[in-house]
């Protein structure tokens, strides 16, 4: 019987199946922030739980965090009483925690992987949506919900059913000027924020081969987006490269022992997928979002849809609503519209590569005077490496404003947010009616197009920066 | 969990596609560290306006659907975020069940967890309800998860599935971690078995 990826890690973790198909799966990693688990360690205190397995688990202050002057600590009481309840609840279970101040803290998502945390061929979960990130190193990682949370932390299992197997085979060769954020959002605008509902996707083809694990996490990252409950990609020589030597990588014997199992992980050719999509890779061209929904996607040198051009009556008024929400109009060039804010930073371009690319670009030129633009690193290690590189200076020079780690504006939690009718080139996951503050409107871009569009002050193609 | 009795209630139209967790519960309200007090805030962006007045045009803001149990919504509700926040804003303003052509995943396990009953029917069956739903005068249902029937307002029926080990789940109210606990012993020879297979885990 030939298996997929997913279906591997998937027996291999099972402790047990009713007859219904519902089962226990063990979980191998559980990420914490403050957001989503004040509730669940209050549930275990109520119900004199403890935290199963706290060596499993590896909490951070996140979402919430200043991005500014962390030194005064946390401004906002709400926030501050919620990362303060962290502090407590790591302390009083036991876990492993790197707390605002430490320069490992960061956004979850960035953390797992550069300690090594993440492995391929673990289960990993966090209450965090954004958790399929982790999944390209070739591991099982979803997000779950606060009650899940403390099932894991009490059980360090969940209870599922198994999803389907879904593969988005990417053919033919990528343009060198097309990134991994333009390849996933042309596959959501292809397939639909519903199109992997019920599904893990398994993404696969060449071009993934020849991408960095930065590149792969931006994809796996916003699995989530086109409605999966998990991305994977196929463990290679790029993820042991990179998890080599990292701090809480296997060591020495275990390292050998972990690769040979880890070289089994990929699915075997002739393994059955439930559904199968083909992405044409030289049809994908740098894409972004113009509306509200992250599949509401047009090429950079493309055009605002005409809502009249469409029949489906609810979808019609889906796309009149967000055109009116987003401010433009129907044919409108989406290189002609100006934006007045930038954000480099999120669980999906926060990485050292996002950070470089942007840099590349921005290098001896100045930020649009309309513009405010902010770089946040993904973690503080992230920022050190860049700081060491010079690539602060080049950020600085140019008029962003370089900031601490953390989730920052990407779901504008902290004090970094938009205002009414702000207009925002994001390196983001999402573009939802308010996301990044109450009014304020989301273009998702990669960060080289965030770089280019801080210099012009309009969405723009980074060839058109010189 | 309380146990998750037929009832029947007023069900509010509400064909939006995509409804996403941030627009069931903006962020602004996600610092609490309590699971109770959202329901005021539930799809606040829509629901009041800038001067946090009440919108009248929002359908919960209208009578009778400010008393609403039951939402017949649009296709993928729920997407997004994992926030089960969203759920708990949902049930704490008195909605018990959400009848949809399909939602997000991890909102849809999220509502199992908090004793709210999402129901997944066929477009036909979900668009018969939100012309009942429509009739003000008349909108109320009737849910049995027992029986995985939804009784019309003009006495007819819509069956529906639900896996049997969530409807038990919700009939019994009972509480996952405890079902889990009861499987102790295999839950500790996994782990015993997978240090010696693969101690780095």
């Amino acid at each position: 019987m030939y298996k997929t990826l997913y279906d591997k890690i998937w027996q291999s973790h099972l402790i047990n199946e009713q007859d219904d198909g519902t089962s226990l799966i063990y979980i191998d990693r559980h990420l914490v922030h403050e957001v989503t688990s004040p509730q669940a360690f209050e549930g275990l205190r109520l119900s004199n739980r403890k935290v199963n397995s706290p060596k499993r688990t590896l909490a951070v202050a996140d979402h919430n965090v200043p991005t500014l002057d962390r030194e005064l600590g946390i401004k906002e009481e709400d926030s501050r009483i919620q990362v303060e309840e962290l502090d407590k609840n790591v302390e009083e279970f036991q876990i492993p925690y790197f707390n605002m101040n430490d320069t490992r803290q960061g956004i979850v998502h960035v953390i797992g992987p550069e300690q090594g945390f993440t492995q391929p061929g673990m289960t990993i979960v966090c209450g965090d949506s954004h958790t399929a990130t982790h999944g390209a190193f070739g591991s099982l990682a979803f997000g779950i919900g606060t009650s899940e949370v403390e099932h894991v932390l009490a059980t360090q299992t969940l209870i599922q059913k198994k999803a389907m197997n879904m593969l988005i085979n990417i053919t033919g060769n990528i343009d060198k000027i097309v990134t991994s954020k333009d390849l996933i959002l042309y596959i959501i605008g292809k397939i639909g924020t519903a199109g992997g509902t019920g599904c893990v996707i398994e993404y696969s083809g060449n071009a993934l081969r020849e991408m960095s694990m930065e590149s792969r996490m931006t994809i796996c990252n916003m699995s989530i987006e086109a409605g999966a409950r998990a991305g994977m990609i196929a463990p290679d020589d790029v993820t042991f490269n990179y998890l080599y030597e990292k701090p809480m990588a296997p060591k020495n014997e275990d390292w050998d022992k972990a690769l040979n199992w880890w070289k089994t992980l990929p699915s075997d050719s002739g393994a059955n997928f439930d559904k199968i999509v083909d992405i044409d890779a030289a049809k994908v061209t740098q894409t972004i979002t113009w509306g509200t929904s992250p599949e509401e996607i047009v090429s950079i040198d493309g055009t605002v849809p005409n809502p009249d051009k469409i029949s489906d009556e609810v979808k019609q008024n889906k796309i009149k609503r967000s055109i009116e929400y987003m401010g433009l109009t129907p044919g409108q060039k989406i290189s002609d519209v100006e934006i007045n804010t930038v954000f480099i930073g999120s669980c999906t371009n926060s990485r050292i590569e996002d950070i470089r690319s942007a840099a590349e670009i921005i290098k001896g030129k100045k930020v649009s005077t309309n513009v405010k633009a902010l770089v946040v690193p993904g973690s503080g290690l992230v920022k050190k490496q860049a700081e060491e590189e010079g690539l602060d200076v080049i950020f600085k020079h140019a008029g962003f404003e370089w900031r601490e780690p953390g989730c920052s504006m990407c779901l504008a939690m902290n004090s970094d947010k938009l205002n009414e009718g702000d207009r925002c080139a994001s390196t983001s996951n999402r573009n939802f009616e308010g996301r990044q503050g109450k009014g304020g409107r989301t273009h998702l871009v990669s960060p080289e197009i965030a770089a280019a569009s801080a210099i012009t002050g309009k969405l723009t193609d980074p060839r058109n920066v010189t | 969990m309380e146990k998750f009795n037929t009832f029947k209630g007023i069900a509010a139209p509400f064909n939006i596609l995509n409804v996403d967790t941030d627009k069931i519960i903006p962020k602004q309200f996600l610092t609490t560290i309590k699971r109770t007090g959202l329901g005021k805030h539930v799809f606040d962006e829509m629901r009041y306006k800038k001067d946090g007045s009440e919108n009248p045009n929002f359908v919960l803001n209208q009578k009778p659907y400010d008393k609403s149990n039951i939402l017949i919504a649009g296709d993928n509700f729920g997407c997004g975020s994992s926030r089960e926040h969203a759920p708990w804003a949902l049930k704490d303003f008195g909605i018990k069940c959400i009848i949809s052509t399909s939602f997000a995943d991890i909102f849809f396990n999220n509502s199992f967890k908090n004793g709210l009953l999402p129901i997944m029917v066929t477009k036909d069956e979900r668009d018969v309800l939100l012309e009942d739903a429509k009739d003000k005068e008349n909108p109320e249902i009737e849910i049995d998860l027992e029986n995985q029937e939804i009784r019309r307002p003009n006495g007819g029926k819509i069956k529906f599935k639900i896996d049997p080990f969530r409807k038990k789940c919700l009939l019994e109210g009972l509480d996952d971690i405890g079902l889990t606990e009861l499987h102790e012993n295999k839950i500790k020879s996994f782990e015993e078995s997978r240090s010696t297979k693969h101690p780095w885990l």
